[in-house]
């Protein structure tokens, strides 16, 4: 009865995405991303292949993780404004479960949105290192979709969830590079400010996942990932988004209605 | 099609029909008023550092790095004027090409840009600026720059007319980049040819024949018929200039 209703609220979600034309949204971003790709590679007079999938690859990823998390973020709110929320949990609904099915429901969402990123890439790199990087972007567009609703269920106003969404992924893309730098600073060693900054950055790093891993264009015009790589990236996003999903019921569980 | 409920066009107030109709006019007055954009070429300054760059990738190097290679190339043209490459700054472009190969180390299109196009500039201390940047380079990962220096060789030889310099660069890709095909790791000989070292020249290729480097009978041939002419060349001449 239980699985019933997480998956009857997941579908629901996934039908959502489907009557708002999500995928014609996120295709018209994909045309319109491969145009701008092949402009540079019109103005590149060697490597141009190389310069035209990377460019594709990052422009991609990134409207994918913006377009979903805006979708998951306005789903939620308009479900609050419209009364969704309360009409579904007046029935025999646990918070939990809708939670769960919310979750299942956008994590379907972006593994079509990883799918639809992932077809062009097929064209322009060979099919292994095109299947880790679409592998790789669902993780990391499961995890943005588990924390987008995490955001929108604890901050309930669009804006500064998605502040924080996009902070988040802003910190989580470039924490790595951040680290190195605080590493090996040019001025300043062992003075309590670098110490102090030292804490907060390594103390970030261990709750934050290091999301520049994920997704690399490298794979696709260099080398292709070893499959032990996605696994290991595959099973960090499974327990980041355990963590969140726990983190996002103990909000609501915590809400007035 | 989507129906729309609206009001008509008639409920709207004249006062914000007329707000609307003199901001629009203003606007349009604003702009054509204003004078016309005059070119003027921009400084290229220097790039930030390479962890800054690598913050602002984002993990993607390769992506940023390709963009800001497209921009350097593209920067002697800017919009409504084109600076000469006799009046870049070399520094920077240098510094440019340095921290773009740092920032994406698998690209070869900065060495391309530097023997390719920096390099064409009529101005031997650009030119030789250019070739010591490509050699410092390829000194960094020789197996996979080596024809990049092979090219700086020519231009050294053809262009600076500097045999000593063409000469430098086609030894260390002899002994520096065991991946090199047979042609770029014979350049030295010709070159020394060239310089009259006949005698030198015919070691390194003796060495070269003996040594079962050289697998393909059409090259083993052409060799052979070289070291031939040079040793006819030296008997009856002190030195070849073909």
């Amino acid at each position: 009865m239980r699985a019933r209703q997480i998956v009857t609220i997941a579908r629901f979600t996934l039908l959502e995405a489907l009557r708002i034309r999500l995928w014609g949204l996120f295709a018209v971003i994909v045309v319109l991303a491969f145009g701008a790709a092949w402009f540079m590679q019109q103005l590149a007079i060697a490597e141009s292949a190389r310069i035209e999938t990377a460019f594709l690859a990052a422009a991609i990823r990134l409207a994918a993780v913006f377009v979903l998390s805006l979708h998951v973020l306005t789903s939620v709110v308009r479900e609050f404004h419209d009364k969704g929320l309360e009409l579904v949990l007046s029935f025999d609904v646990r918070r939990g479960d809708y939670i769960l099915g919310r979750l299942l429901g956008f994590l379907l969402v972006a593994t079509a949105i990883a799918l639809l990123a992932t077809l062009p890439q097929f064209a322009l790199s060979s099919a292994p290192a095109a299947l880790q990087w679409g592998l790789s972007l669902a993780c990391e567009l499961a995890i943005m979709s588990a924390l987008s609703l995490f955001c929108i269920v604890t901050f309930t106003q669009l804006m500064p969830a998605a502040s924080f969404v996009f902070g988040f992924y802003l910190l989580a893309r470039t924490l790595t590079a951040i680290r190195l730098m605080d590493a090996a600073p040019l001025t300043g060693v062992g003075t309590p400010s670098h110490q102090v900054m030292s804490w907060l950055v390594e103390g970030l790093a261990l709750v934050i996942p290091a999301l520049d891993r994920y997704t690399q264009s490298a794979w696709l015009v260099d080398y292709a990932a070893p499959w032990a790589t996605s696994a290991i990236l595959a099973a960090q996003a499974a327990l980041y988004i355990v963590l969140l999903g726990a983190a996002t019921m103990f909000d609501f569980q915590r809400r007035n209605l | 099609m989507i129906a729309r409920d609206e009001r008509p066009l008639a409920a709207v107030p004249r006062k914000v029909w007329f707000v609307l109709l003199a901001a629009l006019a203003a606007q349009i007055a604003w702009q054509a008023l204003r004078p016309q954009p005059v070119a003027s070429a921009a400084v290229l300054t220097p790039l930030p550092s390479l962890p800054a760059l690598r913050v602002l990738a984002g993990g993607e190097p390769i992506a940023l790095a390709g963009t800001l290679t497209l921009y350097l190339q593209a920067f002697d043209d800017q919009p409504g004027i084109s600076i000469p490459f006799r009046d870049l700054d070399y520094r920077p472009v240098i510094q440019w090409l340095t921290t773009l190969l740092e920032l994406d180390p698998g690209t070869q299109y900065p060495l391309l840009l530097a023997a390719q196009v920096y390099s064409q500039v009529p101005d031997p201390q650009r030119v030789r600026a250019m070739l010591d940047f490509v050699h410092t380079e390829f000194l960094r990962d020789p197996d996979r720059r080596w024809r990049w220096l092979a090219h700086a060789c020519i231009l050294a030889k053809h262009r600076l007319h500097d045999d000593a310099l063409a000469l430098a660069y086609a030894r260390d890709i002899a002994r520096l980049a065991p991946a090199a095909p047979d042609w770029a790791k014979q350049m030295q000989i010709f070159i020394l040819e060239d310089l009259g070292e006949v005698e030198s020249a015919k070691i390194l290729l003796g060495g070269l024949l003996a040594g079962g480097q050289i697998k393909d009978e059409h090259e083993i041939h052409f060799l052979l018929e070289r070291l031939k002419a040079m040793e006819t060349a030296e008997k009856s001449s002190p030195a070849s200039k073909n």
